[in-house]
């Protein structure tokens, strides 16, 4: 808890309104939308809330007054009323009404959210990814570009990115709240779908989006986010080059980082690759670990730190459980980690 | 709990309620074990809301979380919900159509043991190895993952716990087609006995499903079966597909039977009869209907593509049109009548925010487009709580006072009763409130702790205090059911003064036969008929003649204990235990050969013969 | 009327499957078990449809390998016929000709158990062939609806059974009649069942 959040109340649409403040920083919220796809699921809650915050203020007021005038206070016998014709059409044929005016923008967002025609075009200049959903970590593959990268999803702004989505174990479910709606990984198919980053509105997030796995996948469901790097597309296009042009394993700077490089292909690289090659999906049993130096999170939660990376290697058990990683490799040493820290974190593609 | 059972022997009360076929004493088994269980499921919760209440919390391990929460889920849905509104429809329907007893007493005996067994083996996971962990809905690629035998629990425990479901639904079913009391036509029957009649309705074409997909499921983890492995051919989407024909539906076979307990109490308090019954009971009949087409909206986010996806939320939409007319229905029988804010009622005015809050949300979810934002957040956590808490729950608390006095004789204290609403509904709204807006923040369900500085922190918080005031109400409620007993003073036939059905015009507790003489029947409210004419009580349509009973029998008993054996043995012959396969083997003979003594001993019951009938009588005046 | 009463052939009611009270609720409640019924073989054919000839490599059979339909029809045709002969027997059930109709319900479960046996037969074939149970999603799909008409099959024969043995040497009375009707509304339920899975896993399965 570096910073508190501070609430605000914004206009009298008080059921929305509450929404978290803090410029520059990534969030969650799917009230702060950040790009086409969450805007439009934006509007159609803003909408359905309207119409239901109606329909509740009707309930209210005839609630209200039924409190007041129609309590007993005399032993009298009302009047055995039937029902009313008139009233029991009106209160059938409104909602009809009201569910028509929300039902017709719903259908149509419901189909364009699903177009993804220009992914089955040839030549087709979309962004695809192919995303596998392993057991607590996301594995992200740019067919086209023919890269791979883990946990860190790098994204372009502005542009329709497309993604194909699956898992290779359990089923889950790939969430960007601030960007976009889920779509689950489901074990026996691909499932398509697309999402806008927004240029401006990443920049306010600090370009950074935190992502979720919404399915219940396994004690460490919890645990399984992923981060989001927005960038521009010329910020993009050198990233991609960058990953691109590591053909082999980067080469270690200092001693320290020689002597973990030799620890981690021993031990490490018989699940995790450093270099972004593309491997069969199948084949590609762990987190990609080329750029690992330029990550936001270790294993996607813990601070960015070589402590923190330390304390992970020496058990990750403590820190999501039930994870596919424990037990895989022998126990190290203080000085075997601390090399093999200093190895990882020098695993960077950019300057 | 009766006067005459307190005077016998504890021996022969047990032996008494394991052998009863009598709907009104297996009205209270299903209370006591459906109370026990939600008591249980209360644990859980509040487990899951202390978890919760700090970020990073370690209260409670994540493995252990996922238990928890499954096993919160099963319990609610199906140990608990449905078992206390079975209670309810024992104690209830047949006396609001004048009948004796059920269709086929035996079998009602039959399915409370099924589903108590299947109950018990559930929760016997907490001791043999570990309870199931893949949430309540135990989707089938994770239910195949998980190690131990959690999932076996759950899987073997549903089937017969849902056995026993399935035929209690045939036996209402056949009860109000066949047992009505002369006059009772179908358009005279109170709202509880609609509901209950649709509710069965559901039971019978929902529940094959579950059944066929736990069968899949068992076949899969225990028997080799390769229904959900993908590598062989599998499909997992077929589980999701069967869970929901059958999880849909569910929801309504819970809260229909709620809104005739409510239907039933506004009448009752505001002295006037159902505003727009026949549309009401339409509205009832559709919502049974399109509650079987909707079950794909909770599959919004599985990826079955947009036509699928339009299709069904513009279905569920006009769901939200039946129940809007039962609200407004509702709000219009206390329009103009004299209302009387007793505890039932208090339960019942209060259902009508909570509802409408719960609908709303409903319709909001049925969006399909906006759902991708709202599945599997806590926003569908807060949705369905509203619904199921803000109406069934209420509903049972609001059933549990408003029967107590005919179902024991005895009426709960007033002021406690009050109590407990108000610590009960402000911790609720307290508890799920705030949850839409952490579900919209983008907290996911079924997370066991989340990260400080996301903007979760608070609104968590918040809803642990809410937790807490619920299970104080629950409590209290506790408090006042053994303070009235200890107590134990009798009430008479209509202790309300308000009561309008049949049951109200017979003694409470009702004697063993119920109606001495069949009732004759005039109208809707045929008791407030007859007290408006100045009778005391209903015209009988029939002299006084022999009363044909069923006989006791221990055999329902025996029939669930043979397949709650065969389901140990089915589940440790994975384990290559020697003895499983045998054992399996037993439970089953079991079972059978039980079946088989029923059927090879007639029985025909016995009769109650009228000079005991007028003695009876005498005895009760005296 | 009472269930225990001893009845002639010219007192014997009319339809006395729904004489009592007690055989109205049976009667009833017995169709409706059928309406469920019906909805778990429909679930179970979903099933099957969804996974036929999902298999995990090209060296297992498909449907349309393994089916013949000599074999299959000629079990067809006894359990058609059984469904016949259980109406012969309710047909003297109410004409209250207690031997005639003991004769035609041993008929009955004589050409169901020949329809029984053909079954096994067939299955041990397939898995011979290399169709178990546990070699691909279709063979679990196949056996378990297949399997599970089966298993009703033999339900219903060792009930019938029962109440033949129960009732020899009582003959018919308003306590049993329905007994015996609602077996045989079982029997024909499990004949209407089988002529479902004989069209859509036999017919379908060896077009294609």
């Amino acid at each position: 808890m570096k910073r508190f959040a501070k609430w605000r109340l914004i206009s009298l649409f008080a059921i929305l309104a509450l929404v978290l403040s803090g410029c520059g920083r990534p969030y969650l919220s799917s009230l702060r939308p950040a790009g086409e796809v969450a805007d439009i699921q934006y509007d159609l809650m803003k909408l359905s809330t309207w119409i239901m915050v109606g329909v509740i203020i009707v309930v209210l007021i005839i609630f209200t007054i039924v409190f007041f005038r129609f309590r007993r206070k005399d032993d009298r016998i009302p009047k055995q009323v039937e029902g009313s014709h008139t009233l029991e059409i009106i209160w059938t044929v409104i909602p009809i009404l009201l569910l028509l005016i929300l039902a017709v923008p719903t259908v149509a967002a419901t189909f364009k959210l699903a177009d993804v025609k220009e992914m089955d075009k040839k030549n087709s200049k979309a962004l695809v990814i192919n995303v596998r959903s392993h057991l607590y970590w996301w594995d992200f593959e740019y067919p086209n570009e023919k890269i791979v990268t883990s946990q860190d999803l790098v994204v372009p702004t502005n542009e329709k990115v497309y993604f194909n989505l699956k898992s290779l174990d359990v089923k889950h479910s790939f969430w960007i709240p601030a960007v976009g709606g889920k779509l689950d990984t489901n074990t026996d198919n691909i499932n398509r779908f697309w999402l806008v980053f927004d240029d401006k509105r990443a920049n306010e997030a600090g370009n950074l989006f935190y992502g979720k796995c919404a399915e219940l996948c396994g004690p460490s469901h919890a645990l399984m986010d992923f981060k989001v790097k927005a960038m521009s597309r010329a910020d993009f296009d050198t990233w991609v080059k960058d990953m691109q042009a590591v053909k082999q394993p980067e080469k270690a700077q200092t001693d320290l980082a020689a002597q973990g490089q030799e620890i981690f292909n021993k031990s490490c690289i018989g699940c995790h690759a450093v270099t972004p090659e593309d491997k069969p999906e199948a084949a590609r049993l762990a987190p990609n670990l080329t750029n690992f130096g330029e990550r936001s999170r270790i294993a996607g939660i813990l601070d960015h730190n070589k402590e923190e990376l330390k304390n992970w290697i020496k058990n990750p058990e403590t820190y999501k459980p039930g994870n596919e990683m424990t037990n895989k490799y022998p126990a190290m040493t203080d000085e075997q980690l601390d090399a093999l820290a200093e190895y990882l974190m020098g695993l960077k593609v950019q300057d | 709990m009766s006067t005459i059972a307190q005077k016998k022997g504890f021996g022969a009360v047990l032996w008494d309620y394991l052998t009863t076929v009598d709907h009104k004493k297996i009205a209270h088994l299903y209370l006591i074990a459906g109370g026990l269980f939600f008591i249980m499921g209360g644990i859980e919760a509040v487990l899951i809301r202390i978890q919760l209440a700090v970020p990073n919390n370690d209260f409670v391990s994540a493995g252990a979380f996922n238990e928890i929460i499954t096993m919160h889920g099963t319990t609610m849905i199906f140990l608990a919900a449905m078992p206390l509104l079975f209670a309810f429809m024992n104690a209830v329907m047949p006396l609001q159509i004048g009948a004796r007893d059920v269709a086929f007493p035996f079998v009602n005996a039959l399915g409370f043991w099924l589903f108590f067994f299947g109950g018990l083996f559930l929760n016997l996971s907490w001791f043999l190895g570990g309870a199931p962990d893949a949430g309540w809905t135990s989707y089938a690629s994770l239910s195949l993952h998980s190690k131990g035998h959690g999932i076996d629990f759950y899987v073997l425990g549903l089937q017969i716990a849902g056995l026993g479901t399935l035929i209690g639904g045939i036996n209402f079913l056949v009860t109000i087609i066949n047992m009505r009391a002369p006059g009772m036509t179908y358009m005279r029957m109170p709202l509880f006995t609609w509901t209950t009649f649709v509710a069965s309705a559901m039971i019978l074409f929902a529940f094959p499903p579950l059944t066929v997909g736990l069968t899949l499921m068992m076949f899969d983890r225990l028997f080799g079966a390769n229904f959900f492995d993908v590598t062989m051919g599998g499909n997992t989407i077929i589980w999701e597909h069967l869970f929901w024909v059958f999880g849909h539906p569910e929801v309504y076979i819970l809260i229909l039977p709620a809104f005739g307990i409510f239907s039933e109490i506004f009448s009752t308090f505001s002295r006037k009869r159902l505003f727009g019954y026949s549309s009401m009971v339409f509205a009832t009949v559709l919502i049974g209907f399109l509650g079987f087409m909707v079950w794909a909206h909770h599959m919004f986010t599985t990826g079955l593509g947009p036509v699928a996806n339009a299709i069904f939320a513009v279905a569920t939409m006009a769901i939200g049109v039946p129940t809007g007319i039962k609200i407004f229905n509702w709000l219009f029988t206390m329009w103009g009548g004299s209302v009387k804010f007793t505890t039932p009622m208090y339960y019942a005015f209060a259902f009508i925010p909570s509802f409408v809050m719960g609908g709303v949300t409903g319709v909001m979810v049925a969006t399909a487009a906006a759902d991708y934002q709202y599945h599997d957040t806590y926003f569908v956590v807060a949705h369905f709580h509203y619904v199921i808490v803000g109406g069934v729950v209420l509903a049972l608390l609001a059933g549990t006072h408003y029967w107590w006095p005919k179902m024991f004789g005895t009426m709960l204290n007033e002021t406690l009763g009050k109590i407990t609403f108000w610590l009960f509904f402000i911790g609720f709204h307290l508890t799920f409130f705030i949850q839409h807006f952490l579900g919209l923040w983008g907290m996911p369900r079924r997370v066991f702790t989340f990260l400080p500085g996301q903007g979760l922190d608070a609104g968590n918080l918040i809803s642990s205090v809410g937790a807490a005031f619920m299970s104080a109400g629950v409590m209290i409620l506790l408090i006042n059911i053994v303070v009235t007993q200890v107590k134990n003073v009798k009430v008479g036939n209509d202790p309300w003064g308000d009561g309008r059905t049949l049951e109200w015009a017979i003694a409470s507790p009702p004697p063993y036969y119920n109606f001495k003489q069949l009732p004759l029947v005039r109208g809707l409210d045929a008791y407030w008929l007859e007290k408006m004419e100045g009778k005391k009580g209903m015209t009988p349509a029939e002299p006084i003649g022999d009363i044909h009973m069923p006989n006791s029998s221990f055999i329902p008993f025996m029939i669930t204990l043979g397949l709650f054996i065969a389901a140990f043995g089915a589940m440790y012959h994975v384990n290559d235990k020697p003895w499983a396969i045998p054992l399996l083997i037993f439970g089953l003979a079991v079972t059978f050969g039980s079946m088989l003594v029923r059927s090879f001993k007639d029985d025909h019951g016995y009769h109650i013969h009228k000079e005991e009938l007028t003695q009876d009588e005498k005895g009760a005046k005296a | 009327m009472q269930a225990e009463e001893k009845l002639t052939y010219e007192t014997w009611p009319a339809a006395p499957e729904r004489a009592t009270l007690e055989a109205k609720n049976k009667f009833l409640g017995f169709w409706l078990f059928l309406g469920g019924e019906t909805v778990l073989f429909s679930s179970l054919f979903a099933t099957y449809l969804a996974l036929k000839d999902k298999v995990p490599d090209t060296s297992q059979p498909l449907a349309k390998d393994l089916f013949e339909l000599p074999l299959t029809l000629v079990a067809t045709m006894l359990l058609l016929t059984s469904s016949l002969t259980s109406v012969y027997a309710m047909y003297h059930m109410k004409n209250f000709a207690f031997k005639k109709m003991m004769l035609w319900l041993g008929v009955t479960v004589l050409l169901g158990l020949g329809f029984l046996g053909l079954e096994v037969y067939e299955f041990n074939m397939y898995v011979h062939e290399g169709h178990k149970f546990t070699s691909s999603a279709f063979g679990s799909a196949f056996y378990s609806l297949v399997g599970f008409h089966g298993a009703h099959v033999t339900f219903g024969l060792g009930w019938i059974l029962a109440l033949m043995i129960r009732n020899y040497k009582r003959g018919l009375n308003l306590y049993n009649a329905p007994k015996f009707y609602v077996a045989s509304l079982y029997w024909h339920f499990i004949d209407v069942v089988w002529v479902f899975i004989f069209t859509v896993v036999y017919l379908m399965g060896m077009v294609g």
